[in-house]
């Protein structure tokens, strides 16, 4: 066992710190900390520029091969980048989507043609993504799928009918994935396409959902004839769900550190507010911060043994199974600590009629965090099953 | 950054499981259980002789294996699984590392190699406030001459009852706090000294009573620092939670484990239990505290092996132990308590070998301070 990165890790930790700190600043300052869950409905059009600034400085994509633009950076880099990119608060990334994952599907899966004209947009941090997988009758059941896919022999193109939800800036993209059903006697994880969709046309409506947050980050999006060319079909018809669940395998957990830094700063502010209005000398609270650091250190080296490489087996990696239900439960539970940290004021809010400051915002959006990318219920069956090895649910 | 095991070690710790699987069967804890002095003493003269255990974390120039504390780690979370009944926390976990971390070169040239050799040593240093830290040393010392004179008792000693060598902490009379400790290493059968076994709920770790009355410590017996040792026994201590909170890691595993395996087995409204969800979540739970307790032991191994080797991670001994012990404390019992409800009655008998984890887990838990002592001093680190 190794804990430390290497010297050229160290060095690229370096440069990325110095290039942050050298251009995250002017016009960029006041993204700093800003854009994150719960706050990606802020400064749309100043992260966009943000990042075409990162792609002017080389630092988007960092993960992709050297090919198709990226630096070919090592599971270690990346890594690295994110934390300092945390570190320096640099600003939610509107370009996650089509970076982590339509640039890989396409690396992986696509055509020649779909490379060339979709890469270059992502990594120029010019052009944005969203993801169209839920829908109102598919959302634990994801291969629920009711959305069409109709390919029009006369136009030569595919035309979309259906409805997706919990689109993420679905109304910032150029661009959406969407999973559809080609074959209409399907059922299943069965008869799906993937299509990539051009936002801008009459027939797709974004509708954004009000949030308990009283916020809009998710959206609406119905399909009514959108239309999608020939050649912007991934993979096969039919093979829609293969090409899906190869996207969920890009997420490596590069990211976590970065993310558990963020955790970390809402940890720290909970204390700093603790001390303040001496809550910090309430045994109970006491316990519970506590229990908060034992868990984020606890997630640090979860992520750590994901990262190298997982299962000391090196077969099933259990740590890394284990990580959505882990970060959510932990989460949640932090935002309910800052609350009774808070104690009376936690009800007071920085401004009318429902301006949330940043941990009341935190609080209420932890109660996502065990919702989607797959509810805690469903992690649950998840590791029995894949982990565990116990019987599987039985499905209609 | 390799946070996994190397070959070697991965070899140690599959060595350890295969033969701990055929040695420390349901049958052979039992048999070992009942008994007062609480192991197999021929089982542990070969552990010593062919597996060289006791040897692990020994310098090579006393003999030793000079392996680290990541190796020991690895091979304490398969004792822990298989809840090896032998005298080796008592003696590698408490014994050898206060030799090493306090240990005079004499007393680590004597006592050393006859550790080796199979001698058993354990650490004595809690009264019976039920604290864990500087406080915990009540039993006290007044010099004469270069002789120290010891008076006190001691409770919850692991093996105190047997071992041959003990390390024991006592304060010069009229201090408190971290102030006036010192620590001694003497033959178990030193005049003055009484012993007896506590019969405890957990019978798989015996724990006994140690009574001085007016003991005489030569100045040999001294260890380093006298008058000044809690920040060497402080890290004693660190090193020796680490070490509980492996064995349960290994522990909340085979609750995990053997808890599975029966609810594959058990039919209840015509199909295995183990396909409801109640059961399902239940034992996913179980997982992601285990699997986050192994994260928080191995890193604490790390910053273990660097305690004793050097290195930058020596400084946070104190938070990643605790961090892992709070964990794992929690895990141990969270997972042993749900595999008794998960076996339903039969949970509840002597027969099945899930009740020898939960006591095992409680009396893990309650050792070298429970999950709500480490928060606290936590709490104190981060908030005062």
């Amino acid at each position: 066992m190794k804990l430390s990165f290497s010297a050229e890790d160290e060095q690229f930790r370096g440069e990325i710190a110095t290039w942050l700190e050298q251009n995250l600043c002017g016009e960029f300052e006041q993204l700093r900390g800003r854009g994150g869950p719960g706050d990606e409905h802020m400064y749309p059009d100043e992260r966009k520029a943000w990042e075409r600034k990162l792609a002017e400085g080389g630092w988007t994509c960092i993960g992709w091969p050297q090919e198709y633009g990226g630096r070919g950076a090592s599971i270690e880099q990346q890594v690295v980048f994110h934390e300092e990119y945390a570190r320096a608060g640099g600003p939610g990334r509107m370009g996650h989507i089509g970076e982590g994952l339509t640039g890989p599907t396409l690396i992986a899966f696509g055509s020649e043609e779909q490379k060339q004209r979709f890469l270059p947009g992502i990594l120029a941090g010019t052009e944005f993504w969203c993801q169209g997988y839920s829908e109102p009758s598919a959302g634990s059941d994801l291969a629920n799928v009711k959305t069409k896919a109709h390919f029009d022999e006369t136009a030569g193109q595919w035309l979309i009918n259906g409805q997706k939800v919990w689109t993420s800036n679905a109304h910032e993209s150029e661009y959406c994935f969407v999973i559809a059903r080609t074959d209409p006697e399907s059922v299943g994880h069965k008869g799906l396409g993937f299509f990539l969709l051009a936002m801008d046309q009459p027939g797709i409506d974004v509708r954004p959902i009000e949030q308990l947050t009283g916020t809009s980050e998710f959206n609406e999006v119905f399909f009514d004839d959108a239309h999608c060319s020939a050649q912007d079909i991934v993979g096969a018809p039919g093979e829609g769900w293969k090409v899906a669940m190869g996207l969920l395998g890009f997420e490596r957990g590069v990211s976590t550190l970065g993310q558990q830094m963020l955790f970390q700063n809402e940890l720290d502010e909970i204390i700093r507010v603790a001390k303040l209005n001496g809550a910090a000398t309430d045994p109970v609270i006491r316990q519970r911060i506590a229990d908060a650091h034992v868990g984020l250190r606890i997630m640090r080296f979860n992520s750590m043994r994901t990262l190298s490489g997982g299962g000391d087996d090196g077969t099933l990696q259990k740590e890394a199974m284990i990580y959505k239900l882990y970060w959510s439960t932990w989460h949640r539970n932090l935002g309910k600590l800052a609350m009774d940290v808070l104690g009376p004021e936690s009800e007071v809010l920085e401004a009318g009629p429902y301006e949330l400051n940043r941990l009341q915002s935190m609080y209420l959006f932890t109660r996502a965090d065990t919702i989607y990318g797959g509810t805690n219920q469903i992690q649950r069956n998840i590791i029995a099953e894949r982990a565990l090895g116990m019987p599987r649910e039985p499905r209609g | 950054m390799d946070f996994t095991f190397t070959e070697e070690q991965l070899m140690i710790r599959d060595t350890a499981e295969a033969f701990l699987a055929e040695v420390s069967t349901s049958a052979a804890v039992r048999a070992a259980m009942a008994t007062e002095l609480g192991y197999d003493a021929e089982l542990w003269q070969k552990i010593c002789d062919e597996m060289f255990w006791q040897a692990i974390h020994i310098p090579e120039e006393y003999g030793g294996m000079g392996l680290g504390y990541v190796e020991l780690v690895a091979m304490l979370e398969q004792m822990g699984r298989y809840l090896l009944c032998s005298p080796f926390y008592s003696t590698v976990c408490l014994g050898v590392n206060s030799l090493l971390i306090a240990g005079t070169p004499e007393q680590k040239a004597e006592y050393l190699p006859r550790i080796i050799e199979g001698a058993t040593a354990t650490l004595a240093y809690t009264g019976s406030n039920g604290r864990w830290d500087a406080e915990a040393v009540t039993a006290t010392y007044v010099r004469s001459g270069d002789e120290y004179v010891l008076n006190g008792s001691w409770r919850y000693v692991p093996d105190g009852h047997s071992a041959q060598l003990l390390v024991v902490a006592a304060r010069e009379e009229g201090s408190s706090g971290t102030s006036g400790i010192t620590l001694f290493i003497v033959p178990a059968d030193s005049q003055g000294i009484t012993r007896e076994w506590l019969p405890t709920m957990d019978q798989t770790r015996k724990q006994a009573q140690i009574v001085m009355a007016d003991a005489v410590m030569a100045p040999e017996s001294v260890m380093n620092e006298p008058g000044n040792a809690w920040q060497l026994l402080e890290r004693i201590i660190g090193l020796a939670t680490v070490a509980v909170a492996a064995e349960q890691v290994g522990g909340a595993q085979q609750a995990l484990d053997i808890t599975v395996a029966y609810t594959q087995e058990r039919v209840q409204f015509g199909r295995v239990i183990a396909g409801y969800q109640a059961i399902k979540h239940k034992a996913a739970d179980m997982m992601v505290k285990v699997e986050a307790g192994r994260s928080a032991a191995y890193y604490a191994a790390c910053v273990a092996d660097e305690t004793l080797r050097g290195g930058s991670l020596a400084s946070e001994l104190g938070d990643a132990a605790s961090v892992a012990k709070a964990w794992c404390s929690d895990a141990f019992f969270f997972n042993a308590g749900c595999g008794i409800q998960l076996h339903g009655g039969v949970g509840f008998t002597w027969e099945y070998d899930i009740q020898l984890y939960f006591k095992r887990a409680k009396s893990s838990e309650t050792f070298l301070g429970t999950g709500a002592w480490h928060r606290d001093s936590i709490a104190a680190s981060l908030l005062d």
